[in-house]
């Protein structure tokens, strides 16, 4: 259901880190078009 | 061969923390700077927001970082704390301080060996000239001022009035614009600033310093060189450290963690007797969520570049010591979750020395002030931060699920550091540890920094440092 979907991924330095988040959504069949994790302090 | 059974400590003589309030460069800081270009109707409402020193000195948060409340103290008073300013509040703390404007400028005058900056004599001699300490800046007309910011160069103003003109350093080097510049100069002389003061606290004659290491988050640089570095030795030069040289330590946010580090090595090595680290502010950073502090109505809160110095040395009987058997950095292989942080930072130090994460006493982590972070929707990062620990001690058994409140308060505190990087990442609470060591309130903290490399977009990586600091008794 989810092959072909097209995903951003932004993951935050404290939380869960964006390519943490990718390799799952990529496993599940979504296409990671764009990740990054970000510092908000 | 050293001997591996016995704790290797480097004494911590002293540390002095400064907060610098500059209200009129929160224009300058990295967002507003740009938000104010493409909205230049935001400027009204951003002065609006802007507080005076008064209130910034009487700011719960700031009395902690100089040391005149204690971190346990802050959850015993009422919120906001910008609302609720300590009655009878001064700018002196025990181990630090808070500097106006005025004297700011002064500093910044003083420093400039580049004729840089021209200041309004008229105003500079009424309101900052009793802060000069060495020679006089640069002083100009108001015609004058008026007419080198109309050829480019930056304007700085003490309330809306324009009182000094910033140059840049070269005509097409982008990197030696002016407002680079200018947060390079505040960086020199906030770190100068905090470098004398615990030079003087302790009694110690600059002359005796022999290395001072610069962790500060500047870039200095250029032709072309970006970000060349040894910012250290104009520190050392501007306080009189006529001994020294120095050099810088980059990590981002766990750039004062490393530079501890590398001083006392140099300590343990032999190589020095007395090594300062300092740290100036980052301009850059003020103003940093400026927006979401004007959509709720509340100060502006990051109006100051906070800084600090701390002297090392070989340790002495009792005093409070950095524990460099307990140092961990983070492995690129270890990765970027929290959980792996904590596993590299604080449970695997901490099991070679025999400890589990219930043996220690106080935990240091990224003490950003959550009344600054959390309008914006950064979160409390302290706390964010203490559960993964706690969660990690319930995962290992050393703690039950129910226990992960108490665990968080009794081993941890709330943030009180302005969003300035590098000062509220750990360091920021040596000063306090200090004391309670000395007191015998608590027997040992772990400081642990992060650091957020991935910001610099070379790897998708993140870092951290952490040490034991405890007291030479053993």
């Amino acid at each position: 259901m989810q092959r072909g979907k097209k995903i951003i991924v932004i993951g935050e330095r404290d939380g869960v880190p964006g390519p943490v988040i990718a390799e799952c959504l990529e496993a599940a069949g979504y296409e990671v078009v764009f990740q990054v994790t970000e510092c908000f302090v | 061969m050293p001997d591996r059974t016995k704790p290797v400590r480097v004494g911590i003589e002293g540390i002095s923390y400064s907060l610098t309030h500059v209200p009129d460069l929160v224009r300058y800081g990295s967002k507003p700077l740009r938000e104010l270009r493409a909205q230049p109707a935001l400027r009204p409402q951003l002065t609006k927001h802007l507080r005076d020193f008064r209130a910034a000195t009487a700011y719960a948060p700031h009395q902690v970082y100089i040391g005149n409340i204690g971190p346990e103290q802050l959850s015993d008073l009422a919120t906001p704390w910008y609302e609720n300013l300590i009655d009878g509040a001064t700018g002196e703390g025990r181990f630090g301080d808070l500097v106006d404007q005025d004297k700011f400028y002064a500093q910044l005058g003083c420093a400039d060996r580049f004729e840089l900056v021209k200041f309004d004599e008229k105003w500079f001699r009424e309101c900052a000239a009793r802060h000069s300490t060495a020679r006089l800046p640069r002083l100009g007309s108001p015609a004058e001022i008026e007419t080198r910011c109309a050829k480019g160069a930056l304007p700085l103003y003490s309330a809306e009035k324009l009182i000094g003109a910033f140059e840049q350093g070269h005509d097409e080097d982008a990197n030696l614009v002016a407002e680079v510049l200018l947060e390079n100069l505040a960086t020199k002389v906030t770190a100068a600033h905090s470098l004398r003061s615990v030079l003087n606290a302790l009694k110690i004659n600059p002359g005796e310093i022999e290395y001072v290491i610069s962790c500060s988050e500047e870039a200095v640089g250029d032709r072309y060189n970006r970000g060349g570095g040894n910012l250290a030795k104009a520190i050392a030069e501007d306080v009189g450290c006529e001994n020294a040289s120095g050099s810088d330590v980059k990590a981002f946010c766990a750039g004062p963690m490393y530079a501890m580090v590398h001083g006392a090595s140099l300590i343990q090595a032999g190589i020095a007797k007395k090594v300062a680290v300092v740290a100036g502010g980052s301009l850059a950073k003020l103003g940093m969520k400026f927006e979401s502090h004007l959509k709720t109505n509340m100060p502006v809160l990051e109006d100051v570049l906070g800084s600090f110095a701390a002297i090392l040395t070989a340790a002495k009987p009792g005093q409070p010591s950095v524990r460099l058997d307990s140092v961990a950095f983070h492995p690129v292989r270890a990765g970027a979750s929290p959980q792996a942080m904590a596993e590299s930072l604080a449970e695997r130090p901490l099991a070679r020395l025999g400890l589990t994460l219930t043996d220690v006493d106080r935990y240091a982590v990224e003490l950003h002030n959550p009344e600054i972070t959390v309008p914006s929707g950064s979160g409390d990062v302290p706390r964010t931060n203490y559960l993964t620990l706690a969660a990690l001690a319930v995962m290992r058994g050393q703690i039950a699920k129910s226990q992960m409140q108490d665990f968080v308060r009794a081993r941890g505190m709330l943030g009180y550091a302005p969003t300035q990087g590098h000062i509220p990442s750990a360091i920021v609470y040596l000063g306090h540890a200090m004391e309670s060591l000395r007191a015998g309130k608590i027997r040992q903290a772990l400081l642990i920094a992060k650091g957020s490399l991935f910001l610099g977009r070379m790897t998708q990586l993140s870092d951290g440092c952490s040490f034991l600091v405890d007291r030479n008794d053993v």
